[in-house]
């Protein structure tokens, strides 16, 4: 099944702040922009089902002027917190970019 | 140069923060195309709360002071200011302090005069609760409602100026201004602002400055000259082999940015949704269509306390059969553990927290990780949280014998792991949480930083 990180140059993710994170999907090309920003597998409820966070809380914005779909939703823990395991959210892109986008 | 047709305002961003290096070349290249300030941020949330919560800085004071060193001279010798905004990494007293000192260090050595204006933004947690009963305070999501017990939490606090205070601040005729925490982008906003350009291009040139190279096809290429006028701005990498191209000056707007067509700022909203970004040439973007609407002035808090101290252990598990069954080893290590602190030391997990971390396994996603399958090895860390680090030492060296040998259950032997170090036990210091994710309304965006300004050098 071809996944999100199949299509994309490079999917990464990083805090916004310490509440919240944010992860970026760059597109090559504009067939490989709309493969993701169309997906069906690409939407709030899999995303939060992916990271076991409120599907309300999911933010999806489509870039296509620079071929970008990028996801924000609060961080599960604060940032540097007892619970946290990544203190600058810089590998929590891993789980999106296996997400088929057919599923 | 062909004339222009509106007036520019030229801000030098050498590096995303202080203390990161950058080449006096590409101050001096500023410089020669006419900056008209050189602006840098100190800082930031993004190194973790134990920066704020114990006030120390993220960077050693001789890569700060070499960075310095280069801004203030050419500086001072261009007749430039030099702004730095979130000094010390978190922006208390204690790093604007810090950073000031260094300033005059260096002003004393160079046998520079300069004029100093330092701008605090630290906030006693009595003076922010009296916001809070004065119902002043507001949510940022994901947070609550703020009440006076979160913020008595607090070990420091500060707010996060706009460009307010640091226009006022060159108003009064510094030279140079060390600004407590500010946001990323009023260090450089300050500039073209002051300089009478309106409020959607200096704001967005501020945003895609802000972390000096990023914005390039080279972001570890040295960091930028953003151009101001009135009807938008342009950017032109400082290095001379570094390029801006319409997408790298677009995507970095997204960068570190939950919402990637507004930002908030103390004065009011960014917002770039209309913005056309068109290459002059190979190197040079040209931005324009970058809105910025008023709103009433806020003030965003940060906030960082004490949880507890740590102390940790690490063992490299190799053996194939133990791998095959981490998970279980893992779990039943962090039970024994706990047990065992609870039965010995009498402490329960209200005031002892024990955690095992397998790298290699799923330390860094825990239960969101997408893989399954045997690990090649694991480091395990075994973390003790304790009000005191006595305590988090004591339960570390309480559980080394079973670290370094818990069996799978049914194992009819003992196991040895890898032990990293002798002792076994690491003291890792302090642990500090973020507690604050809220806004003060203000009716002077200015009104909770305090400026002292003072002659330093020669």
């Amino acid at each position: 099944m071809t996944t999100v990180g199949d299509v994309a140059d490079l999917v990464r993710s990083k805090n916004a702040g310490p509440f919240w994170q944010t992860l970026d999907v760059f597109c090559p090309d504009d067939e490989a922009y709309r493969a993701v920003a169309e997906a069906p597998g690409v939407d709030a409820e899999t995303v939060a089902r992916a990271y076991r966070v409120d599907p309300a809380t999911v933010r999806i914005f489509r870039l296509p002027a620079i071929r970008v779909v990028k996801i924000s939703f609060p961080r599960p823990t604060a940032q540097g917190g007892i619970a946290d395991r990544d203190m600058h959210a810089g590998q929590q892109h891993v789980p999106l970019a296996r997400l088929p986008l057919h599923p | 140069m062909p004339e222009t047709p509106t007036p520019e305002t030229r801000v030098i961003v050498p590096a995303g923060m202080l203390g990161a290096g950058f080449t006096a070349e590409a101050v001096e290249r500023g410089i020669a195309l006419g900056g008209h300030a050189i602006a840098i941020d100190g800082g930031s949330t993004d190194s973790g709360p134990y920066y704020l919560g114990a006030a120390a800085p993220k960077m050693p004071a001789e890569a700060i002071s070499a960075d310095l060193r280069i801004m203030l001279t050419r500086g001072a010798a261009a007749g430039i200011p030099v702004i730095v905004g979130s000094a010390g990494t978190s922006g208390t007293d204690t790093g604007v302090d810090w950073v000031a000192g260094l300033v005059a260090e260096i002003a004393e050595e160079e046998g520079l005069a300069l004029t100093v204006a330092r701008i605090y933004s630290e906030l006693a947690p009595e003076a922010v609760v009296a916001l809070v009963e004065a119902g002043r305070t507001r949510p940022l999501p994901p947070a609550a409602d703020l009440t006076a017990e979160r913020v008595r939490r607090c070990a420091h606090i500060v707010g996060l100026m706009g460009a307010e205070p640091i226009i006022a601040a060159l108003d009064a005729g510094a030279d140079v201004v060390i600004g407590g925490r500010a946001t990323d982008t009023a260090v450089i906003a300050a500039v073209p602002l002051r300089a009478g350009r309106p409020a959607g291009p200096s704001w967005h040139a501020a945003k895609t400055a802000e972390c000096g190279g990023q914005c390039t096809t080279n972001p570890r290429g040295g960091g930028v000259l953003v151009i101001v006028d009135d009807e938008g701005f342009t950017v032109d990498p400082l290095e001379p082999t570094s390029a801006a191209t319409p997408t790298s000056v677009a995507a970095h707007m997204i960068y570190e940015n939950a919402d990637p067509n507004v930002m908030r700022e103390p004065s009011g909203t960014l917002d770039v949704t209309d913005a056309v970004y068109t290459a002059l040439d190979d190197r040079r973007v040209r931005v324009t269509g970058s809105r910025f609407t008023e709103q009433a002035p806020t003030v965003k808090l940060e906030g960082s306390g004490l949880i507890g101290h740590q102390s940790i252990a690490i063992a490299g598990i190799k053996d194939p059969e133990v791998l095959a069954s981490i998970d279980v080893w893992a779990d039943g290590l962090r039970a024994f553990v706990a047990a065992k602190v609870a039965d010995v030391l009498g402490l329960g997990a209200d005031v002892v927290d024990v955690q095992v971390r397998c790298y290699g396994w799923n330390a860094v996603l825990g239960e969101l990780d997408p893989d399954t399958g045997p690990p090649r090895e694991v480091g395990a860390v075994l973390i003790a949280t304790a009000p005191d680090q006595a305590t988090a030492t004591k339960v570390v060296k309480l559980a080394n014998p079973y670290l370094l040998h818990m069996p799978l259950p049914g194992m009819d032997h003992l196991p040895s792991f890898a032990f990293l170090t002798s002792p076994a036990e690491i003291p890792r210091g302090p642990l500090y949480e973020f507690l604050l994710q809220h806004v003060v309304t203000v009716d002077d965006p200015g009104e909770l930083f305090r400026t002292e300004i003072e002659e330093v050098g020669r």
